[in-house]
């Protein structure tokens, strides 16, 4: 009984590893997305191109500015003569911001009023923009503060001190909030799920198509040994592409390993389980190769982007929210991220494991069943 | 070249659309289905994000600080909790974002005139987020501070003081900083591109496949007819599905469209010709419709959804990976239609990239004339 079902994973290893489509699509795609994700994607804000109007030319507004250009966060790096070239600058996408002060500025701070800056912020990157605005509102509100406590100190209170908050941050996880550490380990997500749907849909259709799914029904293998016979090894490459893309995410990206790489494995085995079933499901519904790529192709793209992998589910309308809780990604991202950034065991992340098993469950037993029917 | 040949083979085309329900429902379903799917689900705008307070103080003073964070939009409670190990329990879970802590004399140093230490714990697994998070917060407490030393310094009674610098800030373009403005025009590029190059890679190889190339290339028609008249058909779709999910941008997304119509859409049609244009060379280049078909999904698809600019700035790419993005041509067409959407921009800004992607789809086209053998092979 095993042995029939070893030599069938036996075969379908072979024929899927001497075919060169399937050996481009196990490591060109991965190694792509890795790259990308890995140097690409990147949401962080600095050196933020920014242009100045100082129309005061004062010590004042030097100051200011020699504020802005000083911090890592601001690139001074043009000053407009006239506000239509502001426009054009952030129109042309030269600059993101741009700062202006006005011809009164040190005047109105000698005399003790409020002096005014105009700060214009390209908003088409809402991201960049959210990010670029605060920094500047930081930079205005200590500079203000410095001439409100100096305007004090003149005025006789010694050693006035500012009455409030002041806000004491500590990064977890992540500390200096690099993309790289979120995305990357995303992607060997992203391996585990779409390797095996893509090579067992191919593979069960490949021998509808070329007629040898016939001779295997003459042999005297059952229907669940052919099952795991067509899955198992294509779970296998799976893991396999996984592990190779982890090593490259931990060594050559620097991402860290910090849980327990068994608890990883024992939530990718449950992964995968959800993720064969899906490419046997869609080998159910194709009868050429072809269009079992056109199905994994639109089935994969929602699930992948609906899954929290680089867009916060948080922040999607409910309806889609709830969507994403018959999406087995969803969790196993929570799995790999949780180990490989937060460290965290079974004991948190157990009802991640059983939403993934109980997936996993469902969606073998119906996509067996349809797979058995459709033999028959 | 003869007209009336051309027009023949676009007849022909014309009819293997039109009578293939499932090609049919490629063409219209599913710009509308992925436009759908990703103007909702593609958005990085940071709301209700719970967070955990742990209020050491338990004052009305307490209380009205811990306020401002669960009035806002950005922030809801999650709870309060009695220990800073139950925050880092609800962050290992995955239940909150952020944990506040307000140590217990925290209204005594606010009375007294001074600066109350508040700390924040983030998870910063999602960088993007976590930094957000900390401009909110930062935000909410200057004002905080600000109200508070104006009270202070009233109660002084020194003199009249007043803010000494005030920020005005105006963001253009996007008023409300909502990220779907952003994403949604990008997307435009995207489906046109996975559309343009998934059913043009098909045109030829298909004939060869089914073994009517034959037929083909024993009629009069010449190679840059037989090019054209294929091409046509897919320019309407093109323009059909263009006009469609433009309008899904305007209508049901509400993303402002500042610009000129007319003028997006004679640019959208020189990337229309580009993208079918690459569709062209993958099906004069495939064997079989199975590697053209994998190779529109890998070429026309990945490239387009991670290195165009569509969601990851180009400018924030290492500079060898900024080389890469210039012969991408999506690149060109995702900035093209974000400046007539958002700023409203005219020809005069947008001539660079159009010119750029002329010759790209000049390029494609002659190379998949040139590749193309009207021989048996």
């Amino acid at each position: 009984m095993f042995r029939r079902v070893w030599y069938l994973f036996v075969k379908e290893l072979i024929q899927a590893l001497r075919d060169k489509r399937m050996r481009i699509t196990l490591i060109i795609p991965p190694l792509f997305q890795l790259i990308v994700f890995g140097y690409a994607a990147n949401l962080d804000v600095k050196h933020v191109r920014t242009a100045v109007r100082d129309l005061d030319q004062s010590v004042d507004s030097r100051d200011l500015i020699g504020r802005f250009g000083s911090s890592d966060y601001f690139d001074i790096v043009s000053f407009p003569q006239r506000p239509e070239e502001v426009k054009d600058l952030i129109d042309r996408e030269q600059v993101l911001l741009s700062i202006e002060i006005p011809s009164d500025f040190s005047k109105k701070l000698k005399k003790g009023d409020t002096a005014t800056v105009q700060i214009v912020v390209d908003g088409t990157d809402s991201n960049a923009a959210l990010i670029a605005l605060g920094y500047a509102s930081q930079i205005l509100s200590t500079y203000s503060t410095n001439v409100l406590v100096k305007r004090l100190n003149q005025a006789g209170a010694v050693d006035f001190e500012e009455a409030g908050v002041a806000i004491e941050s500590r990064v977890w996880f992540n500390p200096n909030l690099e993309s790289r550490l979120f995305y990357v380990p995303a992607v060997i997500a992203l391996v585990a799920f779409l390797i095996p749907i893509i090579l067992t849909a191919q593979a069960v259709v490949r021998e509808r198509e070329i007629g040898t799914l016939e001779q295997i029904m003459v042999t005297p293998i059952r229907s669940w040994e052919l099952v795991v016979g067509k899955t198992a090894p294509f779970a296998m490459l799976g893991v396999l592409d996984m592990i190779g893309i982890a090593l490259v995410g931990v060594f050559w990206f620097g991402i860290p390993l910090n849980g327990n790489p068994l608890v990883l494995f024992l939530g990718a085995v449950l992964f995968l389980i959800s993720s064969v079933s899906v490419g046997l499901f869609i080998s159910t519904i194709s009868s050429t190769q072809q269009q079992a790529q056109v199905a994994t192709f639109f089935f994969t793209l929602p699930a992948v982007n609906l899954s929290g992998f680089a867009f916060p589910i948080e922040s999607m309308p409910d309806w889609v929210q709830v969507l994403t809780y018959a999406n087995p990604l969803r969790y196993f991202l929570v799995v790999i991220r949780g180990v490989f950034l937060k460290g965290i065991g079974l004991d948190i992340l157990w009802p991640q494991m059983a939403a993934l098993a109980l997936l996993g469950g469902i969606m073998i037993l119906l996509s067996s069943l349809r797979f058995r029917k459709r033999l028959k | 070249m003869k007209l009336s040949r051309t027009w023949a083979i676009s007849k022909k085309e014309f009819f293997h659309i039109y009578r293939d329900p499932r090609s049919l429902a490629l063409i219209i379903l599913m710009p509308a289905l992925l436009m759908l799917l990703f103007g909702y689900a593609i958005t990085i705008d940071v709301r209700n994000v719970s967070i955990a307070v742990l209020d050491r103080d338990r004052t009305q003073e307490s209380l009205t600080f811990i306020q401002r964070f669960s009035a806002s939009p950005y922030f809801s409670l999650h709870t309060f909790v009695q220990d800073e190990k139950q925050i880092t329990r609800l962050i290992d879970e995955g239940k909150v974002k952020m944990g506040l802590v307000l140590p217990w004399d925290f209204s005594k140093v606010i009375k007294a005139g001074k600066t109350a230490s508040v700390q924040i714990l983030v998870d910063g697994t999602d960088s993007n987020t976590a930094n957000i998070l900390l401009g909110y917060v930062q935000a909410v407490a200057r004002q905080y501070t600000q109200e508070k030393t104006f009270l202070k310094v009233g109660r002084m009674g020194t003199q009249h003081l007043i803010l000494p610098v005030d920020g005005r800030t105006r963001v253009w373009f996007n008023e409300e900083l909502e990220s779907k403005n952003y994403f949604i025009p990008g997307l435009i590029t995207v489906i046109m591109s996975i559309i343009g190059v998934l059913l043009t890679g098909q045109v030829i190889v298909r004939e060869w496949e089914k073994g009517t190339m034959e037929l083909l290339i024993s009629t009069p028609v010449r190679k840059v007819e037989l090019m054209i008249g294929k091409l046509f058909p897919y320019f309407i779709v093109g323009l059909l599905d263009m006009s469609l999910t433009v309008w899904m941008a305007k209508q049901i997304f509400e993303v402002p469209l500042r610009g000129s119509i007319p003028l997006l859409f004679l640019v959208s049609s020189v990337y229309i010709l580009t993208a079918l244009g690459l569709g062209m060379v993958i099906s004069t280049v495939a064997r079989t419709q199975l590697l053209a078909n994998q190779m529109s999904m890998i070429i026309g698809f990945l490239p387009t959804f991670l290195l165009s600019g569509f969601t990851f700035s180009i400018s924030n790419m290492p500079p060898w990976l900024q080389a890469i993005t210039t012969v991408i041509a999506p690149r060109y067409h995702v900035t093209i239609v974000k400046m007539i959407f958002l700023k409203g921009l005219g020809f005069s800004y947008l001539w660079r990239e159009t010119l750029i992607l002329a010759a790209m789809a000049v390029a494609g086209l002659w190379v998949a004339t040139l590749k193309f053998k009207k021989e048996l092979r």
